[in-house]
């Protein structure tokens, strides 16, 4: 079934699950947002539990789907995986970094002779949530804005930069770091819209159901802001394209407004996926009791189909995905930076596999949620967080 | 290439070599105790004892302090292959990225969903659901060991591809072949057994720990029984699949094989080493006979015996490899080097050509670069004893593993036989020596990684690609840096990891006495 597809056909399938992936992982973001709200809708020792364990319960499949990302595109796109990852060393350690506090912190928070105290694994959390959303979003913004790097012959990365990435963000001279900052920072507030929803759906007591419907709205304001400022900087500035022929690499007016132009169904998605983020908020806050519970459908949706429609935007209709403004013609495309034709289609049998994992995991949740967290359930569960 | 930085790549191995080590503390006590976890909870289901529902979620709660831990290191390594080994990212990620991705569908979600059933779905589905979920969780975490061992051990035997000229890296050609390759078949057979038999010790020493105390003697007891079983079950393979590993190593790895027992000249039916002490010289190639152990017990002929299933056959030594050897069809370390020099000089001027457009160039540099490819990776080399691995690090972790080995099934025949006798209490000794074996079940298992990689130096993939080509241009500073980060993160998490376990089981009690 894939083996008769040509080796662009894969790239563009490849490329596909890439974007997919990351829609569900910034929709899993949902943990790490929940994790730098736990103090600010926790006010007892009790909330925060609940709190801490409404997202204990969902965790690991957010950093699992990070880890599935990286391995997939060490997969699929290997150059891109050495050159980024290679490159922009600081960004990726200070991210993995974060990662690694999260994965004890649930774990060990409460747990007697925890040699740290509840505390500092909670401050742990915070700083997952914050940094992980950030950094990740503003290093898939220099998907559009473009890196410093060039590419060899032998296909060897060299960084140009001595800072490892982090100029991307904190180069305040250049104007493409305030467009790389402004996604980080909307991926953030997303990830707390989102986490108040789950919280809504997630946990039975009045209380907090009222705070998490505020925290809603404080946080759709700095979300907006921040997203259509990146949003309509992106449809103007230049953007990386290349001939399909000669491979050549050129800056073009316009790139990524023309793309969504030229492709229909990618704009119609990034629509459909903004109104409904929209829409799921607008539920969440204004009919709360009526539709709370279920804002986060909408808005989670919403979400993945917009992260995946702008995937499609930058990685389709013949555009870099991971552009150098070093050197134009070491940019990375579907095309130069992929596995052998080979390696796609025995990976593309494997990714059959993927709606099987979704549907068991979408099982195993409805099982569990049946019932809703509560107070009384924190006190009477020995392996509570 | 040719200007890397030492530093950088010493600064790199050790990185890899620390945040390895680390994920090793804790990944086999996953593997292993997530089956005897199963096991247990299997027998509550089936009989309804409560006492066994106890025993299980005991166990459960240092399952998961452990797992934590090993999910935190885990995330490093994967990319750590990025960051710091990036040319290499690039030179195999046709083939060596496809497990990696497989694992995190496969197996991670599996771990991942059913984690969350097995830790707070008691009370929310069913008994026979739940059963299933702890099942899924040990036979997810065990997929998630057979991808990553499939792609490490296409790294000691690389097999199933071919080399690209255009994009100047290996393709893979057959899925097929690099997964059932017989090296990774023993690596996995070994290295998961070799999990459970470290979970099985620990679980028998906690044991034990309890019945010198007088405490939780029926969970004690019955954790004792399953331990000692699964775990002689698990050494016996771990010896049969270990002594399948060596003869593969015989045959793809020739140099990892001699440094196992420090066999620097080759013999006709050559002993077994089974105790040795290396001069405090490495022996010097170019001297005729000199002493390599200062002493030594060997068994005869025995090694010729495992490694050829003849008792007289001839093994080549490290001597036989650098020199060559005719008779046994051995090309000498120097030739190779040559071959490998004139690969990569061809493979520059058929890119050259092939920029010019100069097709007759082209197909001719093509040519001689097809018959020199076999020993490309030896091009990067100039002197062929800087091929030799550090042979007494390896003989020595060698040496510890496979003798701890044997004396851990002596520890499971004496658990199983008291068991059965119903006196494992009284035989205060027999507990102490179980308590004590609990560091050295990590010891042997930690020995096995360092003699797999470092038997494999100077090479990252045998024979293709040498460590220091697999760098990513990256300042050896930020790796020193990140080095100790890693470091000290790791070790103040152990640290609360032990005193959370410690903690955990000294606090239990069954209800009993
Ligand atoms: C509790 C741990 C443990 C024990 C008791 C043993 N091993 Fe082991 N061994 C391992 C844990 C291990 C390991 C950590 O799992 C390694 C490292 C890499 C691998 O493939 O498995 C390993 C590697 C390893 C290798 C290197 C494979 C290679 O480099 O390709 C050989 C030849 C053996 N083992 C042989 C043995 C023999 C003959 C044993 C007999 C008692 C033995 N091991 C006991
Ligand atoms: C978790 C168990 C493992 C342990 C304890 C371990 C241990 C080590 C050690 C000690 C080194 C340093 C060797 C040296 O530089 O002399 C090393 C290097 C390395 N290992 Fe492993 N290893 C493990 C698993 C793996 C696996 C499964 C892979 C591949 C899939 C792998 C790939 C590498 C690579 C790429 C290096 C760096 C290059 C090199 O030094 O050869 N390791 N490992
Ligand atoms: C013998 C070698 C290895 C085995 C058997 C192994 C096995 C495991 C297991 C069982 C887990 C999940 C549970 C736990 O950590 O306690 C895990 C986690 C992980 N391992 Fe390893 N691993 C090995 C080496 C490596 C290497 C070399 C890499 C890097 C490529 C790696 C990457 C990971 C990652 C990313 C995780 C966390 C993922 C998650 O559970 O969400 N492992 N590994």
């Amino acid at each position: 079934m894939f083996g008769n597809l040509s080796h662009l056909a894969l790239q563009e399938y490849w490329w596909a699950i890439i974007s997919l992936l990351g829609g569900i992982l910034v929709f899993m973001f949902f943990v790490l947002g929940g994790q730098t709200l736990l103090h600010r809708i926790g006010k007892t020792d009790t909330e925060v539990k609940m709190l801490v364990n409404s997202l204990g319960r969902k965790w690991d499949i957010t950093f699992t789907t990070l880890v599935t990302f990286g391995g997939a595109a060490f997969a699929s796109f290997p150059l891109f995986y050495s050159t980024s990852f290679g490159g922009a060393y600081w960004v990726w350690i200070i991210i993995l970094f974060a990662f690694i506090l999260q994965a004890v912190s649930y774990e060990y928070r409460s747990k007697a002779n925890n040699l740290l105290g509840t505390k500092t694994f909670d401050i742990f959390l915070f700083l997952n949530g914050l940094v992980g959303t950030v950094f990740i979003g503003t290093a898939v913004a220099t998907f559009f804005t473009g890196s410093l790097f060039s590419v060899n012959s032998m296909h060897h990365s060299f960084w140009q930069s001595p800072y490892g990435g982090l100029e991307l963000a904190l180069n305040f001279g250049r104007y493409a770091t305030y467009i790389n900052l402004s996604l980080g920072l909307a991926v953030f507030f997303l990830s707390r819209i989102l986490a108040s929803m789950y919280f809504m759906n997630n946990i039975s007591d009045d209380t907090l159901f009222e705070r998490n419907r505020k925290a809603i709205l404080n946080n759709t304001i700095p979300f907006l802001v921040f997203f259509l400022f990146f949003l309509i900087n992106i449809l103007v500035i230049n953007g990386f394209n290349y001939d399909p022929v000669t491979m050549a690499v050129n800056l073009e007016p316009f790139k990524y407004l023309q793309n969504l132009l030229a492709m229909p169904v990618v704009l119609i998605l990034l629509l459909l996926g903004v109104v409904l983020v929209l829409w799921g908020i607008i539920r969440g806050v204004f009919f709360a009791k009526k539709c709370g519970k279920r804002a986060i459908w909408f808005t989670g949706t919403g979400t993945i189909i917009t992260v995946f429609s702008l995937f499609l935007t930058v990685g389709y209709h013949h555009t870099a995905f991971y552009p150098s403004t070093y050197d134009l013609q070491s940019s990375l495309t579907i095309q130069n930076a992929s596995s052998s034709k080979y390696t796609l289609t025995a990976m593309s049998y494997v990714s059959l596999m993927v709606p099987f994992v979704i549907a068991y995991i979408w099982y195993v949740w409805h099982a569990m949620n049946k019932k809703s967290i509560t107070a009384k359930e924190m006190e009477e569960d020995p392996h509570a967080y | 290439m040719e200007h890397f930085s030492l530093a950088l790549l010493d600064w790199s191995r050790a990185q890899f070599a620390l945040t390895a080590m680390y994920h090793w503390l804790f990944v086999p006590l996953t593997l292993g105790t997530s089956f005897i976890i199963a096991i247990m909870e299997t027998i509550y289901v089936r009989t309804g004892e409560e006492i066994w529902k106890k025993i299980t979620k005991f166990w459960m709660t240092l399952f998961a302090i452990n797992f934590a831990i090993g999910v935190a290191t885990g995330i490093i390594l994967e990319f750590e292959f990025g960051t710091n080994w990036s040319n290499y990212s690039w030179f195999v990620g046709d083939i060596f990225g496809a497990p990696l991705a497989v694992e995190g569908i496969m197996a991670f979600f599996m771990e991942a969903t059913f984690f969350a059933v097995m830790f707070f779905g008691w009370n929310k589905v069913s008994k026979g659901f739940h059963l299933t979920s702890t099942w899924m969780v040990a036979i997810g975490s065990n997929i998630s060991a057979l991808w990553i061992l499939v792609a490490n051990s296409w790294m000691q035997n690389p097999v199933g591809m071919h080399f690209n000229p255009i994009t100047a890296r290996n393709e893979m050609a057959n899925f097929w072949a690099v997964l059932f390759s017989p090296t990774a078949i023993n690596k996995f057979l070994h290295t998961v057994s070799s999990a459970y038999v470290l979970s099985a010790i620990f679980v028998l020493g906690v044991s034990a720990w309890y019945l010198l105390k007088n405490r939780n003697v029926k969970l004690a007891k019955r954790s004792a029984v399953v331990a000692s079983t699964f775990g002689l079950i698990s050494i016996l393979f771990t010896i049969l699949t270990g002594d399948g590993s060596a003869r593969e190593a015989y045959r793809v790895q020739p140099m990892k094989f001699d440094s196992f027992e420090g066999l620097y000249y080759g013999a006709k039916a050559a002993p077994l080493i089974t105790f040795g002490v290396f001069d405090r010289h490495r022996p010097s190639l170019e001297n005729q006979e000199p002493k390599v152990f200062t002493s030594k017990f060997e068994v005869p002929k025995l090694l010729s015996l495992m490694a050829t299933l003849d008792p007289n056959s001839y093994i080549p030594g490290i001597d036989d490899y650098i020199k060559g050897n005719k008779a046994m069809g051995i090309v000498s370390y120097s030739d190779r080097i040559k071959m490998g020099q004139t690969a990569l000089a061809s493979l520059k001027t058929y890119h050259e050509a092939l920029k010019e457009k100069n097709d007759s160039l082209a197909s001719t540099s093509l040519k001689t670069f097809q018959d020199n490819y076999k020993y490309m990776g030896y091009g990067y080399f100039k002197d062929p004893y800087n091929l030799i691995p550090n042979v007494p690090l390896i003989f020595y972790s060698f040496h510890v593993m496979v003798g701890l080995g044997f004396l851990f099934v002596i520890l499971f025949v004496l658990g199983l036989i008291y068991s059965m006798k119903d006196n494992l209490h009284t035989k205060r000794w027999f507990l102490y020596a179980a308590l004590w074996t609990i560091p050295f079940a990590w010891l042997a298992s930690e020995a096995g990684w360092l003699v797999n990689e470092m038997g494999r130096q100077p090479w990252v993939i045998q024979d293709l690609m040498p460590t220091q080509a697999a760098l990513s241009n990256i300042s050896s500073t930020s790796v020193m840096i990140t080095f100790f980060l890693f470091g000290v993160t790791f070790t103040v998490l152990l640290i609360a990891e032990i005193r959370i376990m410690l903690k955990q089981i000294k606090q239990l009690n069954d209800g009993g006495h």
